[in-house]
């Protein structure tokens, strides 16, 4: 009942107009980012945050409008995936698998439907699933001291690869990098500068935004200088749509498939290190299965564009459950969306329920709206949405690029954070090449501080005895699946990879 | 081979970051642990990372041709560029100069380039700066 209450006062924090106006223009601008091959959720909710920033709006406006932007691309990712057989974002990958066969067979306009109401049910009932599992989570985490919480970062750090991740000494090796810019800056318990190299700019450390927005979006426009990669991928290609209502019948043959793949979605978005294309992929592969009898999967059965979308949309929610609850993302994403949270100079954690709470319900009464929301839009106006396939990468990278260096100089006015950016920018693309992933280095920035302080008090506090950091059995526990989390992957991690690897093959390591 | 070399300049890294974490000045008011053990493990681990990536390297990533290569070199130019003249030239020029080279560098033609340019420039400017009344960098003519 207290949380029925606490939902109800978050409905009334959302329904002001000027929040609904942000989650409408969120669900919008997400939905055109999602399905726009090359733009995904992290680099769409990374080049709107310097702008939620500038523009002056409260700590829930913020999250509203950047929540919406995340849950809006995860919709609008399979319109491309549908459309031309190229997943606008990489949650969408699986989603391609049956829905361009259905699009070649005349019902585009079924799929897309059909995706579009299962990328509802998912992330509806994600959002239940946060109500219900957060607070639960959150009663947890209370019981954690500075010990605990280092080990909880070891943990994300360590399982952030997690089984997709190609190579753990790459995933280790980005986590490290990030770690060690957070340490650049003034320290904040004795005062002396580190790494500043006795640069100015350098003492307040680096800006996670900065950082942030020149990893994922400007390295994004070198990708396609790279290939040179101007004209749209929907050029020279028809676009038919044809009849938007799916059958009962249909529907009904999915109904069972959306349920099942939103719950297993939802865990591997809970899941650190596991995330939304996971999700998809396990909930794809599952259905095939469960119900593919008459080997009709990959040749156009609804439920194999049911599944996943079910699945990607559920595992974004679920992936909101340990930002919020434990304040460690477990997502690319999520840790853009932390990253938000600590601009605002809100901590996120166990705290931010009590703290809070405005913000917590505001946002998830916000999601709720979001949702029905996309799914208005999403069905009725997709018309509209693959026309903005037609707009060539030559028009829209620079475009993406300007809008970056527009967010962050509004922040500070400062030439010398743009060249940073810029550097951040050519330290992404090498990246990437190297298939090095580029969500830890960013999670090591935003939370390497908090890590070192929380080592610090922890052994402080025992007067120097650093044993206190395995002291307690919830410690030993986290340790312990950090250490199992790291190394399961190079045992198993070979078998998933091939897997999803056949199922698609993708460039970069921005993954969600 | 790339990935070795690629280990190898993290080892370097890693030891430079070392070196450069016990050269810290310790204050006078220290904590038990100080300024200098959490970079000294980032550097240990870092430096176990990029070994490991030296001996058990990864296929070589395809690297573009020297055109290309050249091709990203310029854009980096071109945003340094850019970000030390937008005090001097004011947004809108700097911009439009800006998403002129990108375009055209994508493959549009000169003259329609220029047009995009200008067009995303302005259209920039009014979203940001007239309707949500973000403050952007002012040259000599005031935008």
């Amino acid at each position: 009942m207290d949380m029925l209450s606490s939902l109800g006062d978050g409905f009334a924090i959302a329904l002001t107009w000027q929040n609904i106006g942000l989650a409408l223009l969120g669900c919008f601008l997400g939905t055109i980012m999602g399905a726009l091959p090359g733009l995904g959720p992290s680099n769409g909710v990374a080049i709107l945050i310097p702008l939620a920033f500038t523009l002056g709006l409260g700590p829930t406006a913020s999250l509203i409008l950047l929540t919406s932007v995340y849950y809006g691309a995860m919709y609008g990712g399979r319109i491309s995936s549908i459309l031309l057989n190229i997943p606008g974002d990489e949650p969408a990958m699986m989603t391609c698998l049956d829905g361009y066969p259905m699009a070649q067979q005349g019902r585009a306009g079924e799929a897309l439907t059909l995706s579009g109401i299962a990328s509802f049910v998912g992330a509806f009932f994600a959002t239940w699933g946060l109500i219900l599992l957060a607070p639960q989570l959150v009663k947890v985490a209370l019981l954690f001291g500075p010990a605990e919480y280092f080990a909880l970062f070891a943990l994300a750090f360590a399982t952030l690869g997690g089984v997709s991740s190609t190579n753990q000494a790459k995933s280790a090796f980005a986590a490290m990098l990030g770690l060690g810019l957070a340490m650049i800056g003034v320290d904040t318990q004795t005062g002396v500068p580190r790494f500043t190299y006795g640069e100015v700019h350098l003492y307040d450390g680096i800006d996670f935004l900065v950082a942030i927005v020149g990893l994922f979006a400007l390295s994004e426009v070198f990708i396609f200088l790279e290939h040179r990669h101007g004209s749209a991928d929907a050029a020279g290609k028809k676009i038919v749509v044809g009849r938007l209502t799916p059958s009962w019948s249909v529907l009904k043959k999915c109904t069972p498939t959306m349920l099942r793949s939103t719950v297993l979605g939802f865990l591997a978005g809970v899941l650190p290190g596991a995330g939304a294309s996971l999700g998809s992929f396990i909930a794809y592969s599952m259905e095939k299965k469960l119900v593919d009898r008459d080997g009709t999967f990959g040749k156009g059965d609804p439920r194999g564009v049911a599944a996943p979308e079910a699945g990607n949309n559920a595992a974004a929610g679920g992936a909101l459950v340990p930002m919020l609850a434990l304040g460690v993302p477990g997502s690319g994403t999520t840790a853009v969306l932390l990253a938000v949270l600590l601009a605002l100079n809100i901590t996120p954690g166990p705290l931010l329920f009590q703290n809070n709470p405005d913000v917590v319900w505001g946002l998830i009464a916000a999601l709720f709206i979001a949702n029905f929301m996309l799914l208005a839009m999403n069905i009725p106006m997709v018309g509209l949405f693959t026309r903005v396939l037609m707009v060539p990468p030559r028009i829209l990278m620079p475009v993406v690029a300007m809008v970056s260096f527009v967010g962050i100089y509004g922040i500070s006015g400062s030439s010398f954070d743009l060249m940073v950016m810029v550097g951040f920018g050519v330290l992404g693309w090498v990246l990437r090449k190297f298939d090095v992933p580029l969500v830890p280095v960013i999670l090591g920035t935003l939370l390497g501080n908090q890590m070192e302080n929380n080592l610090r008090r922890a052994v402080t506090i025992s007067n120097g005895d650093w044993t206190t950091l395995v002291d307690s059995a919830l410690s030993i526990g986290l340790w312990t699946v950090a250490v199992v989390g790291f190394l399961l992957p190079i045992f198993v991690g070979g078998m998933v990879r091939r897997r999803m690897r056949r199922a698609g093959d993708e460039e970069g390591s921005i993954r969600d | 081979m790339s990935d070795r070399i690629f280990g190898a300049v993290g080892l370097f890294i890693a030891i430079l970051f070392a070196w450069s974490a016990t050269q810290i000045q310790e204050s006078f008011l220290s904590d038990a642990v100080g300024p200098k053990a959490f970079p000294i493990i980032i550097a240990t681990i870092l430096g176990l990372a990029s070994g490991a990536i030296m001996l058990r390297p990864d296929p070589n990533p395809t690297w573009p041709a020297l055109g290309r290569l050249t091709e990203i070199l310029a854009a980096i130019v071109v945003m340094l560029l850019y970000a030390q003249l937008l005090p001097e030239l004011g947004f809108v020029t700097a911009t439009a100069l800006a998403s002129a080279y990108l375009t055209w560098r994508l493959g549009s033609g000169p003259l329609q380039s220029v047009i995009i340019g200008i067009c995303t420039s302005i259209g920039i400017y009014t979203v940001f700066h007239l309707v949500l009344g973000l403050s952007l960098a002012r040259g000599p003519f005031g935008f």
